[in-house]
């Protein structure tokens, strides 16, 4: 058993005599004794050797797929080394929210340099220091763009169905109304948005690509949500926007999305990023950590934790978000991961992405009975029919390989830059084979 | 402290200056910038709001706090001083210069201190 | 130190991407036009860069850090080695639960752990931070009040030494918050609270113990009238480092919790996250929780299931699993007798800090503390001028993290320290001598306190100028 307690029986006994009292129970004397816990009932402590083998066995319980072809909103791409490496550094591992200005000057520029970077990525002018996810940035994203008189939140049915739950959760906590657009043809009904928002709307939410991996006039969208005089957010894969269109070049007042590609492995769903950007007219609804440059006594240049009367620790019951935090170790992953990769590695690497997702499409369609299920431009995901389908996704299974996720729709796949045109190759034949 | 005579007070600490024309301006007391340090941000209505007696129609901020502006009347905004919300910095300088909103068709108004009256409310805080 | 951006030169780039073994495409009709700026460093450089970045940041590794209600407590490395493992980053969260066996033993283990630190029955591993287990826990009352038809319960009662986020995560919750104030010993004022309660209480938020440290004796009293009220009781585990092990939230009475993975179970803050915050509750609540419920199947296997009634999800996936693995690591390795054994060692630490302290300071509150204990500077202020952020600007010139300033908010020029169970007392003393001298500079050499920081990378910001003119991003004009 190890507690990480560092102090031995004669310094103990020093501490109590210090204190004026003769045992550690003796401090906990305000504790009603009828409520003390007499034993936990847990296992016994244990070396850290033994400790090791344990974590280690739990781990060979699942099963590391060689080849992922599924994404639905977790996404396997390659993180450079010196991602890794930067991001163990103990003082940045184990340092906490930046009060203190002076000795965290790392840790706030790491951030300005982040929220920099997620502006340059999605268009925007101000991005927040990064809130838990993608679900909940969407989710925040609400609260900022309601008004006194604008009040009524709308959704896209085509956005990850995983970010609609949250998003309805928070809506329904908050006891704001939130309307779903439908979907048709894979995108989000334009006309059934166009007749749903009225003077009362407050904001319109939809995602790019969607969730069944096709791209959305996202520029049209915008203009029926500005139209009826609200905000329009979107929610944007920070892979695809090194070559596709901003939330910015589509007239969208606040960007939010998954931070995870860049540089976050899989890791069963988290820890992830959410980055929150938006317009210099917006800044102060913004919720979360910001980070703003100043300078000191000297005029030496500086960062400071900055818009803090937006926040709970100030506003307290008057704050429109609680958060208190951010996920600054995985902000810094992604600064690390788009620094490294710059701005033709991003491009390079979107580029692969939407390639061999075409190249897999094209294989997979050839297979009769395999069909796009909806006719309109992909980035990296794409959905089809499946015949068989459990049959062939475990025999894709046993071959190391994770297929489509099955969906409503059809099987969602995805297809990034780490995967190769030979593995692809593979997953076509076996599911060739299968439906031959 | 220097309250002019020809202002009314609120407990809340905002001063309203009554005009000629039956309009009002309202701002925040120096007592009151003193208090919350050097403003960064003045959140303010927009013209045509109705603002109501002893509720908040505004929000000022400092560095590490923020407070309620709660209106000395109601009535209703028919301007807003931009000069202010650009540079907060103004109501440190000279609050009794620095209104916040001017207000019409006053209906209903909050209890009022003289200059004195408020001074020596401030004195007992 | 110069900016990413200010280094290296257009052009330049790290060889990471293969060429392409397809044929080439991109997606018609939605280029970017909109220019990326993004750095352009040799890895050399980039390397180098956030080497300095690290030099200008201070952790647990390298100090002191007694931060009051932040548990900075040192941070094992098996925990990282074992959050490190392929078989766990290597996880597709949506790969299924025949694929996911060993990520459902994680969460099952960790969830029955808790729930017998905590006297709960059921955990929900999905909340990625403090306040977002409030936000769960607060969803779970509302649920089950509106399952059983009290939607006239909106009222959530709260102390004004509570945190920010309490009131602010019922507010987001719909909830209307009454702020009752402490007793002069900074615990629940029993009169006020019973003058609070009525048929409009939903429910009750406290740490205990409480945000200054000390345990709130009359706890039974306090969830008992809330409960008679027809309320529900929700325990901030802020403070949980101090009993864990010693004494249960679930035994005091409270109905649900949430822990801070990253403060009572040694995860590392990351610099401000990411953190973990599951939520602990009661039978009678488990129905509305979010998340994964793991279930078993007759086999014995894992499966991954949603509560009956559950109110929805409040993040995508299961949680931030990589955290809930390093904490489960932590609970393995200390097991039974380790759990109490750093809640003691917790609270001894503290109440030798504060011993040793209050011959020099004045305590907020002069009683046996338990993890942590508020120091008031009040009248040091108002002898020499100098102010608790001078006194905490003075301990950065000595290697030492302040403690946390100006909280709570009922206590003038509050200094929170807690030292934690994993300083040494060679640690402690060398800090207690810092407090003293600075104390003594205070009276004798105020200017050195005033002009503090003289030793860190930079001095005293601009906090007004920051916040005037908002300076957000790097302009590449």
């Amino acid at each position: 058993m190890g507690s990480y307690v560092p102090s031995g029986i004669s310094e103990r006994q020093e501490m109590l005599k210090k204190i004026g009292v003769s045992s550690v129970e003796e401090l906990y004397a305000a504790v009603p004794s009828e409520m003390l816990v007499g034993s936990l009932d847990l296992p016994e402590g244990k070396s850290e050797l033994e400790v090791s083998a344990l974590m280690q066995e739990i781990s060979e319980k699942n099963k590391v797929f060689k080849t992922v072809l599924r994404g639905a909103g977790a996404y396997k791409h390659y993180i450079p080394a010196v991602v890794k490496s930067v991001t163990s550094k103990e003082q940045l591992v184990t340092a906490y929210t930046p009060y203190q200005a002076e000795i965290s000057q790392g840790i706030l520029q790491s951030i300005f340099e982040y929220q920099t970077m997620i502006c340059e990525l999605t268009g925007m002018d101000v991005s927040n220091a990064s809130v838990y996810d993608g679900a909940t940035a969407m989710a925040e994203s609400v609260a900022m763009c309601k008004e006194r008189k604008k009040t009524k939140a709308y959704i896209s049915a085509t956005v990850n169905p995983q970010y609609l739950a949250v998003v309805k959760t928070y809506c329904s906590a908050s006891g704001t109304d939130l309307t779903v657009i439908p979907e048709k043809d894979g995108k989000t009904d334009m006309e059934a948005l166009k007749a749903a928002m009225g003077a009362d709307a407050a904001c319109f939410l939809s995602q790019q690509p969607n969730f069944y991996g096709v791209m959305e006039d996202c520029t049209a969208l915008a203009e029926i949500t500005h139209a009826a005089g609200a905000k329009y957010v979107l929610c944007a894969n920070p892979i695809s926007l090194a070559l596709c269109k901003t939330p910015r070049e589509y007239g969208a007042d606040v960007a939010v999305g998954e931070g995870q590609p860049l540089g976050m492995p899989l890791s069963f769903g988290g820890p992830y990023l959410g980055f929150m950007a938006t317009t210099t007219a917006m800044q102060r609804k913004l919720p979360g950590r910001i980070i703003g440059e100043t300078v000191d006594v000297e005029g030496k240049r500086g960062y400071v934790l900055t818009l803090q009367a937006r926040e709970q620790h100030i506003r307290r019951e008057k704050a429109s978000s609680n958060i208190c935090s951010n996920q600054a170790l995985c902000a810094l992953t992604a600064s690390v991961y788009m620094a490294a990769m710059g701005k033709d590695g991003m491009k390079q690497a979107a580029k692969l992405c939407t390639s061999k997702a075409h190249y897999l499409a094209e294989q997979l369609t050839a297979i009769a009975g395999v069909e796009m299920v909806f006719d309109a431009p992909y980035f990296h995901e794409f959905v089809t029919t499946l015949p068989k389908q459990n049959e062939v996704l475990s025999a894709l299974e046993n071959a190391g390989i994770l297929g489509g996720l099955p969906t409503e729709k059809g099987v969602l796949w995805c297809v990034t830059e780490v995967v190769t045109k030979a593995e692809l190759d593979k997953a076509v034949a076996i599911v060739k084979e299968v439906l031959a | 402290m220097n309250n002019p005579k020809n202002l009314f007070y609120t407990k809340s600490h905002e001063w309203l200056k009554k005009n000629e024309d039956g309009t009002a301006y309202v701002g925040l007391t120096d007592f009151a910038q003193a208090e919350l340090g050097d403003l960064v941000f003045v959140n303010l209505p927009v013209e045509g709001d109705p603002v109501t007696a002893d509720e908040a129609f505004a929000d000022v901020e400092s560095v590490k706090a923020v407070s309620d502006v709660n209106s000395p009347v109601t009535a209703t905004v028919v301007a807003v001083n931009d000069e202010v919300a650009d540079e907060p910095a103004k109501i440190n300088e000279s609050p009794y210069d620095a209104w916040l909103i001017q207000v019409a068709d006053i209906e209903d108004t909050a209890e009022l201190l003289s200059a004195e009256e408020y001074e020596a409310f401030v004195e007992n805080q | 130190m110069k900016l990413i951006f200010e280094r290296g030169f257009e052009g330049q780039a790290l060889c990471l991407m293969p060429a392409c073994d397809v044929p080439e495409c991109t997606v018609e009709g939605f280029e970017r036009e909109q220019e990326l700026h993004l750095p352009h460093l040799s890895e050399n450089e980039l390397s180098r860069h956030y080497s300095e970045i690290a030099k200008r940041v201070h952790g647990v590794n390298d100090g002191f850090y007694p931060l009051g209600s932040c548990t900075m407590k040192y941070n094992p490395k098996i925990n990282e080695e074992a959050a490190a493992l392929p078989g766990f980053t290597g996880i597709h969260p949506l790969q299924g639960d025949k694929n996911t066996q060993g990520c459902l033993e994680v969460l099952d283990t960790i969830e029955k752990s808790l729930a017998e630190i905590s006297g709960m029955d059921s955990v929900t591993l999905q909340p990625a931070a403090g306040a977002h287990g409030e936000f769960t826990g607060l969803m779970l009352i509302k649920s089950y009040l509106n399952s059983i038809g009290a939607t006239e319960r909106k009222k959530i009662i709260v102390p004004d030494s509570a945190h920010g986020t309490n009131p602010a995560s019922a507010v987001m919750c719909g909830f209307e918050i009454v702020n009752i104030p402490s007793a002069p010993d900074g615990c629940v004022d029993l009169e006020a609270l019973k003058g609070a309660v009525g048929e409009d209480t939903a429910g009750l938020m406290l740490t205990n113990p409480n945000t200054v440290g000390v345990f709130d004796k009359n706890i039974l009293e306090i969830t008992k009238i809330v409960h008679d009220a027809g309320g529900l009781c929700y325990y901030d585990g802020a403070n949980l480092n101090a009993v864990m092990g010693v004494v249960r939230p679930g035994d005091m009475g409270f109905d649900c919790i949430h822990f801070n993975l990253h403060k009572t179970f040694s995860t590392p803050h990351g610099g401000g996250g990411p953190g973990s915050g599951p939520v602990g509750c009661k039978a009678f609540l488990a129905p509305f929780l979010p998340g994964i419920r793991v279930g078993r199947k007759p086999c014995g296997c894992y499966k991954s299931e949603k509560a009956e009634q559950s109110f929805g999800e409040v993040k995508a996936f299961g949680g931030n699993f990589l955290v809930v693995v390093k904490a489960l690591t932590y609970i393995l390795t200390l097991g039974k007798e380790g759990i109490p054994e750093a809640a003691k060692n917790a609270v001894l630490n503290a109440n030798y800090m504060q011993a040793c302290l209050k011959e020099d300071f004045d305590l907020a509150y002069d009683v046996i503390c338990m993890h942590e204990f508020v120091l008031t500077l009040d009248r040091l202020h108002k002898e020499t001028g100098i102010s608790a952020l001078d006194l905490a600007k003075g301990l950065l010139d000595n290697g030492i993290h302040p403690p946390t300033m100006y909280f709570p908010l009922i206590v003038h020029e509050a200094l929170m320290i807690e030292p934690t169970e994993t300083e040494p007392k060679e640690m402690m003393d060398e800090a207690i001598a810092v407090f003293k001298e600075l104390k003594r500079l205070a009276y004798e050499e105020p200017q050195v306190l005033h002009d503090a920081p003289v030793k860190t990378p930079v001095r005293r910001l601009d906090d007004v100028r920051a916040a005037r003119t908002p300076v957000l991003r790097y302009s590449f004009e």
